[in-house]
């Protein structure tokens, strides 16, 4: 078996298209998008044409997208353009770390900082959120899709609640896991803010969009020569940008064939799964839960070891674990948020799927794990 | 126009007989770390180079058995100009207050003797530039003035990491494991001239390819000073299970690291080396008592250096930073099997 990549949720492998558009843009659209001569006028009209097909898959206005350097950027940039000295902000304890790190850093900078707790599906309880609202409550930054577990916050009853007890409070969505997965219409969900990252639906990396809904208006995080209508200074990334439109454009194509796919992938992996005794699947299999995130507990195996003994195979995962090759890599919070034990947490993997898995590469999977489990097993007595 | 002047450790010029043997293996030594392209004269007991730059000064003091190097500037065998370049080096220096001249003359058809160069350049010195005094037991500055072919002048010298050459003290086999200490332990041995060749012990799955790398990263930093390192990776993890299931609990660790110095003598007698080199540093962690030591020895045949065994952890860590392998020892990666935390070297 060739490759088996089930690590989609941490980035995906660019689509043909997009790396020859990218390779294009860079070839023949090479001229600075605010150029007054015609190359500048052909790169700004790529620009424009990526922020369209992105507008059309949101069924946002294209003024209401700005394109950033990728999901880390537009998530700082929602929540430090929008909030002021002595606001409220309330978040959920399983955000990722571009939004959660920044806070922690802001709480220590007089502002007043809630995290939601959630339950044991990594979901967020509506009445803890209605009872932290208060007067000076100025943003509300929660993640769509968790990036560990899948599971998927009730967007619209968040934003209900929040227009209920607040005319002034806004709220922010990190769709990025959520993103080309579950259906995205900027009208329907009803938030301020949302981000978007291109490498998690096959696009390049290094790319990503901050939807912000029209009439708000941001305090930019970074000064210069006023591109993305004055709210995110810097030359464009136009390779990026355009790669990022052929993305969106592919996403869309089939996309509920797509979903379709992905969750026959996942019923297939979960069927598999039964075969092995202490097993626990930690992804919350009900409709509060994507597809293509399947987080699993192998009881006796640290994370990383069966990460490592998948490597053999040839099969690439992720772990949940305080590992990472980092310097001052962040312990895990997610898992122990939504309850596991400590040993539960360090034993879990995460399977992503993209569409471009196979039920092949799935039996190949399980029959890996068949294989090593025992392996592994042999001293954990 | 300017040259390099190499000074080496005079242990190496006391070797008698073997003084020739020491000297050639140096200069290859430097040669192997600055490449061909130069002229290297040696001329009683130190090296000439015939170029510099703080690149090169760099490399070249870096290579073991190198006490010393200096930028030297070359001139004609002329008072004025020896004088001229001279005050100019004096200027360039910070915070100097006290200095002496010291004169060598190697070309006896030079005018002047020695201590006569050394009172004439001194007198300029001292009328040119402000703020000087003499001292001749314990100056601050000594300026170097040189009469051969030409006449070199120097003054500042860059401390060189001593030693003796790499390669003239045998082959060692350096148990390497990714941490502070052995990395330190191998630098350590190196500078006495020994050979090293590193072994890392790979227990995949439980500790990771990133693991690897770092040991790699090491023995590459290493290689800085040694010019190369050979890196045996050592797969381990059969003998652990077997270990792990057959042996007690608690007499896991000593066993492994048994099994280890086992392996590093394997890879010893394969290449021709002598002895093990271990990161040990005594009660640093349980695994490292003279118990401990006493009971991993005692199946080998080859002699095992541990030397930092004597060393505070902080000591240890000051050179560590001094190599340039702190940083990369402290990279947090993970290498544990499910019970058990094992440590090499």
């Amino acid at each position: 078996m060739n490759l088996v990549y089930l690590d989609n949720s941490a980035t995906t492998k660019p689509h043909k298209e997009v790396v020859d558009e990218v390779a294009q843009c860079m070839e023949q659209y090479y001229a600075n998008p605010s150029s007054a001569h015609k190359l500048g006028v052909d790169a700004e009209k790529k620009l424009k044409a990526a922020r369209e097909k992105l507008a059309v898959f949101l069924k946002a206005k294209p003024q209401e997208i700005i394109f950033t350097s990728g999901g880390s950027e537009a998530n700082n940039m929602a929540v430090l353009g929008v909030v002021s000295k002595g606001d409220h902000i309330i978040t959920t304890k399983i955000e990722h770390p571009s939004v959660i790190k920044l806070l922690q850093d802001m709480e220590k900078d007089s502002f007043e900082i809630t995290y939601l707790d959630v339950d044991c599906h990594g979901c967020i309880n509506l009445e803890q959120l209605s009872s932290s609202m208060k007067e000076n409550t100025k943003l509300i930054s929660i993640m769509y899709v968790n990036n560990e577990m899948g599971s998927i916050q009730p967007i619209n009853e968040i934003i209900d609640i929040v227009r209920e007890k607040s005319r002034k409070a806004k709220v922010h969505i990190d769709a990025v896991q959520a993103f080309g997965k579950l259906p995205m219409n900027v009208k329907e969900i009803g938030a301020d803010l949302i981000s978007f990252s291109a490498h998690k639906i096959h696009g390049p990396k290094g790319v990503g969009a901050l939807y912000i809904k029209e009439g708000l208006r941001l305090r930019p995080l970074i000064a210069g020569g006023g591109q993305e209508f004055d709210i995110r200074s810097g030359t464009e990334n136009l390779p990026g940008i355009s790669g990022f439109g052929i993305a969106v454009e592919m996403a869309a194509k089939g996309f509920e064939d797509k979903k379709q796919s992905i969750r026959a992938l996942k019923q297939h992996f979960i069927e598999g799964l039964k075969g092995f005794d202490r097993i626990k699947i930690n992804s919350p299999l009900d409709e509060k839960h994507i597809d293509n995130i399947l987080n699993v507990s192998f009881e006796g195996v640290r994370g990383e070891v069966m990460l490592h003994a998948l490597e053999d195979y040839n099969i690439y995962v992720s772990t949940g674990s305080a590992c990472s090759a980092k310097k001052g890599a962040h312990k895990n919070y997610v898992l122990p948020a939504m309850g596991l034990s400590s040993t539960q947490a360090e034993g879990a993997i995460r399977f992503s799927f993209s569409y471009l898995n196979t039920i092949e590469e799935i039996d190949y999977t399980i029959d890996a794990i068949k294989k090593i489990l025992p392996f592994l097993r042999r001293i954990s007595k | 126009m300017n040259c390099m002047l190499v000074k080496y450790a005079s242990e190496i010029s006391l070797k008698g007989l073997n003084k020739r043997y020491f000297e050639d293996l140096l200069v290859t030594n430097i040669r192997k770390s600055i490449g061909n392209g130069y002229r290297i004269q040696k001329e009683s007991g130190r090296m000439y180079i015939d170029q510099y730059s703080d690149e090169l000064a760099d490399k070249v003091r870096k290579t073991f058995g190198v006490t010393a190097v200096a930028k030297a500037e070359i001139t004609e065998k002329d008072m004025d100009k020896i004088g001229e370049i001279a005050i100019n080096q004096m200027k360039q220096l910070k915070n100097v207050k006290t200095f002496k001249v010291e004169s060598k003359r190697g070309d006896k058809k030079f005018p002047l003797q020695s201590m006569e160069i050394s009172r004439e350049i001194g007198a300029m010195i001292l009328k040119n530039v402000e703020g000087l005094t003499v001292d001749v037991h314990n100056p601050e500055i000594v300026v170097n003035v040189e009469i051969r072919d030409k006449a070199y002048i120097y003054t500042k010298l860059l401390k060189g990491v001593a030693g003796m050459p790499y390669g003239s003290a045998g082959k060692g086999v350096l148990l390497l494991s990714g941490g502070i200490d052995s990395p330190v332990a191998g630098y350590m041995m190196a500078k006495r001239g020994m050979e090293l060749v590193g072994v890392y012990y790979h227990s995949h799955p439980y500790t990771s390819e990133r693991a690897k790398e770092k040991v790699v990263e090491l023995a590459r930093k290493l290689a800085v000073y040694t010019g190369s390192i050979k890196l045996y990776v050592a797969p381990f993890t059969e003998i652990q299970m077997q270990i792990i299931e057959k042996c007690k609990e608690n007499e896991l660790t000593i066993i492994m690291r048994r099994y280890m110095m086992q392996v590093a003598e394997q890879v010893a007698k394969k290449e021709n080396a002598l002895a093990l080199i271990t990161g040990e540093s005594l009660g640093q962690v349980a695994s490292q008592t003279l118990e401990s030591m006493y009971v991993t020895n005692s199946e080998l045949e080859m002699p095992v250096f541990r030397p930092v065994v004597g060393m505070d952890k902080t000591d240890i860590t000051e050179i560590a930073r001094q190599i340039d392998t702190f940083e990369t020892s402290i990279l947090n990666i993970c290498t544990k099997t499910s019970k058990n935390k094992t440590k090499a070297g």
